[in-house]
């Protein structure tokens, strides 16, 4: 009864995994095989240990370090002061609520704020270091994916702040440990999980992310996302995006495996 | 102990006013007589009309809507067949891989799927549009509506289901009367998550595409390439405030959802 019950549950999902999750990504497979000609090689993987791909993989892969490195430096003390607060989830609350804007508006204020007339320049002309060209550069790309990213790396470790036990803090404080040293020794370890999947929710949209580096970085910066849509939508190389597809798909794997999975992406 | 305090204040304030102040801006020099977001010369509604004028944009503002509708009821009811078959899988081992493959667009990269969404659409032959930008929507929100879902199925007891057979449900009421009502705040998150993916979504809509259709996020991504234009400022103004009536919507709903669970003594959440 319950097994003929859960087979015709069963088919219009199964349609769906088989037709929008195992076939594109066996396609991203297949087609990385392809040269732009359409003849079967694996010239695109040889290409791709060239220096010209290796460099921005490299590049894009330290970019993503550096965003995630500063996301997590800003959001921790931010999460860990969040749980000191009455009203809580209301203050938890206005740390979402920019989550829902689009992102793309969000990029855009930055076009303003950070433009040669924008307000960064106005307050660094007033403090007399002049006005400097800080939109398409390397840094306003780390500074705006920071901003982005820092509601998703407050929450997962606010939630393991909340899930800590106080009275491990407290014996620590008892036995004479120093704030530095309660922190180190007894805080961080404990909220490690909530830290692993907060950098997790960073690291791989910051590998990806394109609209941003073209927007904000002024292509100054070329990230593995930027590079699979100018292999796919500007030149047309189809094979050689697909490639970079899959070793995308390979580095976010191997962040899975190291950082333990549990985590829900916005874009 | 007090100076400490005020370093946490002052420092969670920077956190809030860094947060905020991308989207304050925009909202401010949308109200700009100048058109510029450096100077403020004075106050205008002009960039309002400009939005509400232009019919290219109106076209593509319901088509958005139309599409994040759509999109969502489909995608939500496709989420609760797979999370109802999630549920009555029994083998461990066959759930497990269900819930690895439903999760694989969860974790995806954007650019992945747009991309290999445009593979599989040029292979197929479905021209790039409404209809394979639909497609790609209701495709990425489903596993969002299995996990709303799922978690409500497994809050619900078994003996339930059990206790409406043996008093005669055919298998179609249990399924309207029993289980349908149970997990109902769940379908209504997920259908509200799937909503607020496919308004979302820039990447993969961007792959998809193709040349005559736009959605909103892509529309403004190609005005925000050619530098700054008031009319964006003014049209964000306005999804902000739209997105904050959703979300208020949202959380008003579900708090009153609890409620009244609360009151009628059911399972705890």
């Amino acid at each position: 009864m319950s097994k003929k019950l859960n087979n015709t549950y069963l088919i219009p999902y199964l349609l769906w995994i088989g037709l929008f999750v195992v076939a594109p990504l066996g396609m991203i497979l297949y087609y990385s095989f392809f040269d732009i000609e359409g003849h079967f090689s694996i010239g695109n993987y040889i290409r791709f240990f060239t220096p010209i791909y290796l460099k921005m993989a490299a590049s894009s892969i330290s970019y993503a370090f550096l965003i995630t490195f500063f996301t997590l430096l800003i959001a921790y003390p931010a999460a860990y002061l969040l749980t000191r607060l009455k009203n809580r989830q209301l203050w938890l609350l206005l740390i979402i609520l920019p989550t829902w804007i689009n992102v793309l508006l969000k990029a855009y204020a930055f076009i303003g704020l950070l433009g040669t007339y924008g307000l960064a320049n106005t307050l660094l002309a007033l403090s007399g270091i002049g006005r400097q060209q800080i939109l398409f550069t390397g840094f306003s790309f780390v500074f705006v994916s920071v901003y982005l990213f820092i509601p998703f790396m407050i929450l997962p470790i606010y939630n393991s702040l909340e899930k800590l036990n106080t009275s491990y803090v407290d014996a620590a404080y008892d036995l004479g440990a120093s704030s530095w040293a309660t922190f180190r020794r007894v805080i961080f370890p404990l909220t490690l999980e909530g830290v692993k999947s907060g950098c997790q929710a960073v690291f791989i949209p910051a590998l990806s992310l394109f609209m941003l580096t073209r927007l904000i970085a002024g292509n100054r910066v070329i990230t593995l996302g930027t590079a699979i849509e100018e292999h796919f939508l500007v030149t047309q190389d189809w094979g050689m995006g697909a490639t970079i597809a899959v070793f995308l798909i390979l580095a976010m794997v191997l962040v899975m495996v190291l950082m333990g999975r549990g985590w829900v992406k916005r874009w | 102990m007090v100076k400490k305090r005020t370093w946490a204040t002052i420092y969670l304030f920077i956190v809030f006013i860094v947060l905020y102040l991308p989207i304050f801006y925009l909202m401010f020099y949308s109200f700009n007589k100048a058109g510029n977001m450096t100077h403020f010369t004075g106050f205008t509604l002009d960039w309002y009309q400009e939005v509400f004028s232009d019919k290219r944009l109106i076209v593509i503002v319901i088509d958005t809507i139309v599409i994040a509708l759509l999109s969502s009821v489909i995608s939500t009811a496709l989420g609760v067949f797979g999370a109802l078959a999630i549920y009555l899988t029994k083998s461990r081992r066959s759930k497990n891989t269900l819930l690895s493959l439903n999760n694989v667009l969860m974790v995806s990269p954007d650019v992945i799927i747009g991309a290999s969404f445009l593979i599989l659409f040029t292979l197929i032959g479905i021209k790039l549009g409404f209809f394979s930008v639909l497609l790609a929507h209701i495709a990425f929100s489903v596993p969002i509506v299995v996990l709303m879902v799922l978690p409500k199925l497994q809050e619900m007891s078994p003996t339930l289901i059990d206790a409406a057979r043996d008093l005669g449900a055919k298998r179609l009421d249990v399924l309207m009367k029993v289980v349908l009502p149970f997990i109902t705040p769940g379908i209504f998150a997920g259908f509200f998550m799937a909503l607020t993916y496919s308004l979302d979504d820039f990447a993969v809509t961007f792959f998809v595409t193709g040349n005559g259709f736009s959605t909103l996020s892509v529309e403004i991504y190609s005005r925000a390439r050619q530098g700054i234009s008031m009319s964006v400022n003014a049209l964000s103004t306005l999804i902000f405030l739209l997105t904050l009536a959703i979300v208020l919507i949202y959380y008003f709903f579900s708090s009153e959802m609890g409620k009244k669970k609360r009151r009628s003594g059911g399972e705890h959440a």
